[in-house]
């Protein structure tokens, strides 16, 4: 279980690649598929990685991100 | 685990249609956040302006109102005039607030009028399909400078916070962006201050925010995010011009 | 009967607003009018309200849009050149269905033309004035008694049909002195009904948006026809008019404002020389008394439009009389007034013509 978890909502989304952009930990790509508005989402490649900055959040236009945090 | 960043309450359900990498949706959401942050989201009037956030209306979870192009400022002066216990603030682009609306913007902070504006600057028209702005840089190209803007024939731009600042009025004058995270965050303690500066019934905030409009400048929206660093911020310096209330400590 | 004060028009209409509840104040000084703004600057701290010297009549059209949103009695007064700028706020304000009363001390025109006063503003306050399809109520005050009590009655109108009401004066109804008679009491705003479309914040109830657009394809023409009703409903209901020996005459003098206080003095003249005129004086110059000018159609033999202006009005007139009776027209365009005798002396040219 990842201790920090970001969610991207996939018809939210219009594959701007602000958020790939500014990830500090580079676990965020831009989908091949092609979501209800014919973007091509953002997607997480790897969870385990994620430090729940909310980087991508805050750059997010959207906003498509949803971030969850390790309860301290 | 806990949910920390998620759509705001002070967003409404509908979706924004700006274009991918647009500014107004990052500025849009720090505003809706701070609007239930602050829990004033029940008391606020929001004004749109007319250019692309003229949908604005649709898209902030408060009493909101559209009025006629560049006239915010006199819009909000009404509403709060007439009814203090509100919050009001002016959301306005380029076009609307330093071109059509310059007189208003001018005298609302000559006379300190008690609400906060939100000054949204991509140098550029956005909803009428990218032409020249006020705020357009020298030799940038736009739909009517296709030649880039010669400052001889087109005029030089407009900076507006170093303008309001030469005002005995403004309260509060603050320059920022929203081109990375960082920056996000700082524009969203600047909007914070100018509702805070209105709640506490000190008078006029301004914030400008430098934002991107990848569409217009003919860049993606990562080149823009750049190009705000490289070179528009080098025209506008992003920077605090002005917070009254801390010398008055 | 109560007590008399002499009162010039301009102070008699600001007194007369602020007695009907106007909180509201924000204007640009212009002359024939600047008594107006004077004397709510100097009123309007007793009763509470705001007075703002704007920065044009633009920011205080729009300064209108604001306060009305918020649900105050709103009103501006400017003379021609400054409603010219007010049109765009105008549009909008009907575009987004508020309230709020507007008065123009009209001027000679066009351009800044001089402070003489005219009546040449009336296809612009009749008509609409800015873009897209809409109309206001006009009210024609003709003395000082009527600027104090018109506030009270454009204010009612603006609210029951929720749009802007346009008081239309002239320059020589604004600098007048005349004895006036506080006809009604103060209206105490807090005793008006709530209204349910203003923004005072969402609490307790679902946002509201205040606005004049709508890109949806067919929305805007569904809402224009719904205000169309409201303008039906306006032409049903809110005509008004004064008549002066209508009931035998022959010749029908037509005129509003300061021209029907001349055409009364002409058709005293008239009836002194043994002919049978009369006066039909429109109060609402919009919704005009179409109604009126139809039945006195059929027995009038001859109808003398009298107006300070190029022939506006006159118009108006044509389209319900439809060529089944002569209309003449004696114009004063420029801020010239006319006379009683020059009315009398056309009239008997027109006559001998017929």
């Amino acid at each position: 279980m990842p201790k920090n978890r970001t969610e991207v909502l996939v018809d939210v989304c219009k594959g701007c690649g602000l958020c790939v952009e500014f990830c500090p930990k580079k676990i965020i790509r831009l989908s091949d598929d092609i979501n209800s508005s014919g973007y091509h989402p953002a997607e997480i490649i790897d969870q385990e990685k994620c430090i729940g900055c909310g980087f991508c959040y805050l750059i997010c236009p959207e906003p498509a991100m949803v971030i969850y945090r390790e309860e301290r | 685990m806990r949910k920390v960043y998620h759509r705001p309450e002070g967003l409404t359900d509908t979706l924004m249609r700006y274009c991918p990498g647009c500014g107004h949706g990052i500025i849009h959401r720090i505003i809706a956040e701070l609007l239930v942050e602050l829990n004033i989201r029940e008391r606020t009037v929001g004004i749109a302006p007319v250019g692309c956030s003229v949908f604005a209306d649709e898209y902030f979870n408060c009493d909101m109102i559209q009025p006629a192009h560049g006239r915010g400022p006199a819009v909000a002066t009404g509403l709060k005039r007439a009814n203090p216990d509100l919050i009001v603030f002016s959301y306005q682009g380029d076009g609307d607030l330093a071109a059509i609306g310059t007189a208003e913007i001018v005298h609302a902070a000559a006379r300190n009028e008690n609400f906060t504006v939100i000054f949204v600057n991509n140098a550029i028209y956005g909803m009428t399909g990218g032409q020249l702005a006020p705020t357009t840089l020298p030799n940038m190209v736009s739909t009517t400078t296709p030649r880039g803007r010669n400052t001889k024939l087109a005029g030089n731009p407009i900076r507006v916070c170093e303008l309001l600042n030469s005002l005995d009025g403004p309260v509060y004058i603050n320059r920022t962006s929203v081109h990375t995270p960082q920056w996000v965050l700082k524009t969203k303690k600047a909007i914070k201050r100018g509702f805070e500066i209105q709640m506490a019934k000190k008078g006029f905030a301004l914030i400008e925010v430098l934002s991107m409009c990848p569409t217009n400048w003919r860049m993606s929206p990562i080149e823009s995010s750049r190009w705000i660093e490289e070179v528009m911020s080098k025209y506008y310096e992003l920077k605090l011009f002005r917070d009254l209330t801390k010398e008055e400590k | 009967m109560s007590e008399r004060y002499l009162f010039r028009g301009n102070h008699a209409i600001a007194e007369g607003a602020m007695r009907a509840g106007c909180r509201f104040f924000a204007g640009y000084p212009i002359t024939p009018q600047n008594e107006i703004p004077e004397y709510f600057s100097a009123r309007m701290p007793d009763y509470g309200g705001v007075f703002l010297q704007t920065e044009s009549e633009i920011a205080a059209i729009n300064m209108l849009f604001g306060a009305s949103a918020a649900g105050v009695r709103a009103m501006t007064t400017s003379s021609s050149p400054g409603i010219s700028l007010m049109q765009e706020g105008i549009s909008y304000s009907c575009g987004a269905d508020l309230p709020m009363v507007i008065a123009n001390v009209v001027r000679g025109g066009p351009g800044l033309g001089n402070i003489a006063p005219a009546q040449s503003d009336y296809f612009q306050a009749t008509r609409g004035g800015g873009h897209g399809d809409y109309r206001t109520p006009v009210l024609a005050p003709n003395s000082v008694q009527e600027m104090f009590e018109f506030p009270k009655l454009a204010f009612e109108l603006a609210e029951r049909y929720r749009t802007p009401v346009i008081i239309l004066a002239d320059g020589l109804l604004g600098q007048m002195i005349e004895p006036l008679e506080y006809t009604f009491d103060p209206v105490d705003p807090k005793t008006l009904p709530k209204k349910d479309y203003i923004l005072d914040g969402c609490k307790g109830r679902e946002r509201r948006v205040i606005r004049s657009y709508d890109l949806r394809p067919g929305y805007l023409e569904k809402l224009n026809f719904e205000r169309i009703k409201k303008y039906q409903k306006i032409e049903a209901e809110e005509v008004r008019y004064e008549t002066d020996h209508l009931d035998d005459a022959e010749f029908v003098i037509i005129a509003y404002g300061t021209c029907s206080r001349v055409a009364k003095a002409a058709v005293r003249l008239a009836r002194n020389n043994g002919v049978k005129m009369g006066l039909l004086r429109p109060i609402t110059l919009w919704p005009f008394p179409k109604k009126m000018i139809e039945e006195l159609t059929g027995k009038t033999r001859l109808f003398i439009v009298v107006e300070m202006s190029m022939g506006q009005m006159i118009e108006d007139v044509e389209l319900v009389v439809k060529g089944k009776a002569p209309v003449r027209l004696i114009p004063h365009p420029g801020g010239g007034i006319p006379t009683a005798r020059e009315i009398w002396e056309r009239f008997q040219q027109f006559r001998e013509e017929l």
